[in-house]
């Protein structure tokens, strides 16, 4: 393994500040504490505002007329009588806003309203705002579309068949979006010193975030000429530009976009929205505000959730269980849009080397259009599909060479502080501990394999698996080479401290975790200081709430803000009291000599003596992330400042006469660096579960797919809370959580993500314990009870994909960008790569 | 949001005042008792009346009362938290309450009625959807569209029975009470009910339901198995209600099984109910007659969950249900 090479770290990580990673637990008065949120009271009394919450007068309510086609030209839009029902204000079509917009600049796929093709069933192609939500929606029941269908392209094997009639003019051919193939040493030669091969397929159906929340935004156009956007988003920054790109000529600093608290995100708002950017042009037609609430059928349209994707793994291990190769194909079907898929086909392929050491590996992904509402990120963005391929793996190769399951990924732990194969590179690595504490906690050793059975039948199994994920992207979405996250600080001086971030709380706590840090840097309440985030007009940008790099970023660009006001005050209260500013404390609301702390005074007269001698005081911090190591095209996915980690054991009880399971408890140990606040850490651990919970026992995007006479349907099956399931409260089991602290260096006082890694063991643990309890294999998400069912009555006691002909789709990869490994000699470019045109930062 | 469609709200004092408003605005009128079926189903547009006639005044609809011979009548408007919660009920037709209680969330037993339960409308995944998401199958022929999308080829609809009540009153042959425009009239509760998934009640549209009485709890065991992916909340995929009546010596002199979830109707499971009669219930017995409900379910791809898995299941289920009769 090649050793961290400390010269790639950030400028900040070089810099003289103490970045307090290894700061000992009681040295620190507020991290690390259970405080409770900044806006936790406001949100458990029903005071918090959500977008749709907000009114304003003369407001218009808008809805949009979707598409009823799943593929087909638009003939013709006639909205002459909807326009002249009484009410009515404003209608808009595709002409209204024929510029395209797009999450990825290389996939800029999008249309506000469609053009001249729809592509799946719930594409929007009218909208219509009226002075009543009712007669919004009459009026669209008014409009005429007429289209012409054309073959619905339904799946990854129907995509790769038919090339014709394509979805969209751009990407690889026919209907392949993108096509990956990175090949990291020498797989030949990984697999010559294999003692044992295993080749297995799975798949994983998509599903959906299902926030409380459902999408809503306001905006308003003012007679100044000022647009402003309120939402529920967690990327207010990208949203911003989408408008721009979309309503030019209007020129960006015209346009305010206000990311109002999310009811929950998991991903599902990340992408700017059609809905969003129509509501803003109807604001403009109209001149009045215009809201926009969806439905919860619509929230399914939106989507950008999980993508349905078909894996095919082949790993080659030596008799003790080390791995020697990995060749893995990924299939996704990525729905209607590019949305984030560009990343999503890198994820299904990068973080795989994170847990385990992979000597060499061969990494192949496709992705299809397909006529499905579009996928894109959500918790655990690509990762856990490959994820759940090889955590099962792993098992059955433990089973096949008879090891424990702990063990053998014990063996294969990647170490700290290396770069992977695919030239990741690792900083702390508390997987180990996290194995250990479930292994002991759950009783494993004793307890697995043993077969109980329940007083009413069932039979019990434990199943064990771990997982890794980043705390935030390494690269930005657009090419820059600007800060990731900013951060202002403005001391007043009645004492107040407000920190403006463009960060977006969408439930995970951003908001407070400003609070904390600049609390503990300060020395004061952090219940005290003023939170202004997610404002464009406002606030400094963050990129935004996504890929788990708040706590990081932000949190590292507070700490830089905070530290740079402590030495203004440092200085200012120095000379006011003669002594050195590096013996000033800041602690309890004061600053005081450490020598002699009766000398020394409040906070707010520290601010006040500063402000007298250098006027108004404000600070700011920035964070980029270090430089990646991976040079070769499609490095840019998958580094990260450090990597999170996370054990589990999945406790089930399966009635063998029905296949119908539950799961009465889940032990989760996640490796965090560093908890700046437990006891939200442990919310989030215990939120993961429940929602792993639900891709693993049911969750799935599944559609309908019927011919009659001719005639084809292809519409989401089951778009309501109530038929696609998802846990409640009484399928959530006891949860075992394990805060595992092992800090990284590039994080504030350590900390690591914790938002998403730990859903992802969920799923490959809960198919490991049923196999386990009876014995069989369902290689396929959601394991639900039918399948487990199915193969308890299959000959091979197994349901999933097959390996055969027709198991994966007849796709040409073309060659493979060659990279030398680390332990090769590898330098992190890829040997046979054409030289690239270098881009020009934006 | 999906907001609710401009409708008139009628509160008739009686019940033939109730039924004389339903006569006159023929199709245009629907009763409602709590509401929690039929006004969402009017947001999504598949339930579509102009005139909604609640029963909240009319007398006589929300006592449970013990009736001189035993027997137990219950108000159609009686709300199911207060039947899953009530001493009597739970005492002598503990299997009647814990149907009542595998019934939707507390929070909808607490505005669900029993006549709601009884009546409620046949579920499909074709049908209990927004308007929208129906124009994209061309609808189907519950809501004004040609064809019935769960068997394209069939001639009739194949929405499903859904209720948890229904399958054990039928099997326990409670009666039913109608009050129509030509007076009041009592039949057997699995008279009420047919095989169609668009006319699934026998009853005339004005004909309104006041009373379920159940039988006086003598001689007979009943119980209610539900199946359902999640415990909180789900309608039944499956919903078995059994009522075996045995001699002093243990001897089954009848009994019958209802298969709720698995067709238009509660489905007598007929093979079944022939092979436990005049024997004891062993455990043999139970398995035999579990094993032979395998044909009465008539499990279609309309509901949660893979269909030829809860017909595969039905046998399992039937003989749990039986085993707890004994």
């Amino acid at each position: 393994m090649v050793l961290d090479d400390p010269s790639a770290r950030s400028p900040q990580a070089k810099s003289d500040a103490p970045w307090h990673h290894d700061a000992k637990k009681e040295d620190l008065k507020h991290i690390g504490k259970p405080i409770r949120k900044v806006d936790a009271r406001s949100k458990v009394s029903g005071l918090t505002k959500f977008a749709d919450d907000l009114s304003m007068p003369r407001m218009l309510h808008m809805k949009l007329l979707r598409s009823t086609r799943a593929h087909a030209e638009i003939v013709s839009i006639d909205t002459a009588k909807a326009a002249a029902l009484p009410g009515v204000k404003g209608v808009l079509t595709g002409k209204d806003m024929p510029i395209p917009f797009g999450i990825l600049p290389v996939s800029q796929d999008e249309h506000a309203l469609c053009q001249d093709l729809v592509r799946f069933v719930g594409d929007p192609v009218v909208a219509i705002a009226a002075t009543e939500e009712e007669a919004a929606w009459d009026a669209c029941r008014l409009v005429d579309v007429q289209y012409r269908e054309r073959r619905t392209i339904g799946g990854v094997h129907e995509a790769a068949d038919h090339p014709e009639p394509r979805l969209h003019d751009y990407g690889v051919r026919g209907n392949i979006h993108r096509l990956e193939n990175l090949e990291f040493g020498d797989l030949a030669a990984g697999f010559q010193k294999a003692e044992h091969v295993r080749e297995d397929t799975f798949f994983f159906e998509g599903n959906t975030h299902l926030p409380m929340e459902q999408h809503a935004t306001l905006a308003h156009f003012d007679k100044d000429g000022k647009l402003t956007v309120w939402s529920s988003t967690q990327t207010p920054h990208y949203l911003h530009r989408a408008l721009a790109r979309v309503l030019a000529p209007l020129p960006a600093h015209h346009i305010r976009v206000v990311a109002i608290q999310n009811g929950g995100g998991f991903g599902g708002k990340s992408d700017p929205f059609n809905h969003e950017i129509c509501a803003a042009k109807m604001s403009m037609l109209t001149g009045r505000p215009v809201k926009i609430a969806l439905t919860r059928e619509e929230v399914f349209w939106c989507h950008r959730g999980r993508h349905p994707v078909l894996m095919r793994s082949k790993v080659g291990v030596t008799k003790t269980g080390r791995i020697t190769a990995l060749d893995f194909h990924s299939y996704l079907d990525g729905g209607a849009y590019g949305s984030y898929g560009t990343a999503s086909t890198f994820y299904t392929g990068a973080l795989q080397t994170v847990t385990y050491a992979v000597e060499n590996y061969h990494f192949r992904g496709a992705r299809f259009f397909t006529n499905k509402a579009p996928c894109g990120p959500k918790r655990g963005h690509g990762t856990p599909q490959p994820r759940f391929a090889l955590e099962v793996q792993l098992d059955k190769i433990a089973c096949d060479l008879g090891l424990d399951p702990a063990r053998i990924r014990l063996d294969n732990l990647a170490p700290r502080d290396s770069l992977t194969a695919n030239f990741l590179r690792i900083g702390s690595m508390g997987l180990g501990t996290c194995i250990e504490k479930v292994v002991a906690g759950s009783r494993w050793k004793e307890r697995r394999g043993k077969k109980e059975r329940t007083a009413d039948g069932r039979i019990r199994g434990l199943g064990l698996a771990c997982s890794s994920y980043l705390s935030g992207a390494g690269l930005p979405i657009y090419w820059n080479g600007l800060p990731h996250s900013g951060v202002q600080l403005k001391l007043d001086r009645s004492g107040l401290v407000t920190a403006f971030c463009g960060s977006t709380d969408i439930g995970q706590g951003s908001d407070s975790v400003l609070g904390w840090i600049i609390g503990e840097v300060l020395g004061i309440d952090p219940l005290g200081i003023k939170v202004v985030t997610s404002d464009t007009d406002l606030t400094p940008v963050d990129l935004g709430s996504y890929s788990s790099r708040v706590t990081v970023m932000t949190g590292n660009a507070a700490m830089q803000a905070a530290e740079r006001a402590r030495d203004i005050l440092a200085k200012g209260v120095a000379e006011k009291l003669g002594v050195p500013a590096n013996r000033l404390v800041f602690a309890d609301e004061k600053v005081f000599d450490a020598e002699d702390p009766k000398k020394g005074m409040t906070f707010q007269e520290a601010v006040v003596c500063t402000e007298a001698k250098f006027g108004t005081i404000g600070t700011v911090g920035s964070y980029t992330p270090p430089a990646t190591a991976a040079k070769f095209r499609g490095g840019g996915v998958g580094p990260s400042p450090s990597y999170s980690y996370s054990a589990a054991v999945v406790e089930v009880e399966v009635d063998p006469e029905t296949g119908v399971y539950r799961v009465p408890h889940v032990w989760m140990a996640h490796d965090i660096g560093r908890a700046l606040n437990a006891a939200v850490a442990m919310g989030q651990i215990e939120g993961s579960v429940y929602m792993g919970l639900g891709e693993a026992m049911m969750e799935e995007m599944a559609y309908r797919d019927r011919s009659h006479k001719g005639h084809r349907v292809f519409v989401h099956k089951i778009p309501s809370l109530l038929e696609y399931k998802s846990p409640s409260a009484l399928e959530m089991p006891t949860v075992t959580t394990y805060v595992v602290e092992d800090p990284d260096k590039n994080g504030p006082f350590g900390a690591k993500e914790v938002g998403q890694g730990p859903l992802l063991p969920m799923m490959p643990a809960v198919a490991n314990a049923i196999f386990d309890a009876v014995g069989v294999r369902v290689d396929e998400i959601p394991c639900s009870f039918e399948k487990v069912f199915a193969a308890l009555q299959a000959k091979d006691k197994r349901y999933g994909p097959s390996l055969g002909a027709d198991g994966v789709p007849t796709v040409d990869f073309g060659d493979s960008l060659k990279i030398k490994t680390p332990w090769q000699g590898g330098d992190g470019t890829a040997w046979n790569e054409p030289k690239r045109e270098k881009k020009a930062a934006k | 949001m999906l907001r609710l469609p401009t409708f008139t709200y009628h509160r008739p004092k009686t019940a033939a005042e109730a039924v004389a408003i339903c006569k006159a605005h023929g199709k245009e009128a629907m009763y409602v008792a709590g509401g929690t079926d039929l006004y969402p189903n009017m947001k999504r547009r598949h339930q579509t009346p102009t005139q909604v006639i609640s029963l909240q005044d009319v007398p006589g609809l929300h006592s449970v009362d013990v009736l001189p011979d035993g027997r137990v009548a219950i108000g159609a408007m009686v709300k199911l938290s207060l039947l899953e919660h009530h001493p009597t009920l739970k005492q002598h037709y503990p299997a009647f309450a814990h149907a009542v209680r595998e019934i939707s969330t507390p929070l909808l037993r607490n505005m669900g009625t029993i006549g709601g339960n009884l009546l409620l409308d046949t579920r499909c995944t074709y049908y209990d959807q927004t308007h929208e998401w129906r124009e994209s199958i061309d609808f189907c022929m519950k809501t004004g569209g040609d064809i019935c999308w769960v068997a394209p080829g069939s001639p009739r609809c194949w929405a499903v029975q859904s209720s948890d009540s229904v399958p054990i009153v039928c099997a326990m042959e409670a009666e039913i009470e109608l009050v129509g425009s030509g007076g009041t009239r009592t039949i057997k509760a699995g008279d009420l009910y047919r095989d169609d998934g668009m006319q699934y009640v026998t009853k005339q549209p004005e004909e309104l339901l006041t009373k379920l009485i159940l039988p006086a709890p003598r001689g007979w065991k009943a119980s209610y198995l539900k199946l359902r992916r999640r415990d909180t909340f789900d309608f039944p995929v499956l919903g078995v209600g059994c009522c075996v009546w045995t001699d002093a010596g243990g001897v089954v002199t009848k009994a019958n099984i209802r298969l709720g979830g698995a067709g238009s109707f509660a489905i007598p499971a007929i093979e079944s109910e022939k092979l436990l009669v005049g024997k004891p219930l062993t455990d043999e017995g139970i398995a035999a007659a579990g094993t032979a409900a395998l044909k009465s379910a008539r499990t279609m791809d309309n509901t949660d969950l893979d269909v030829y898995w809860r017909k595969k299941v039905a046998p399992v289920y039937v003989a749990r249900a039986l085993a707890a009769c004994r």
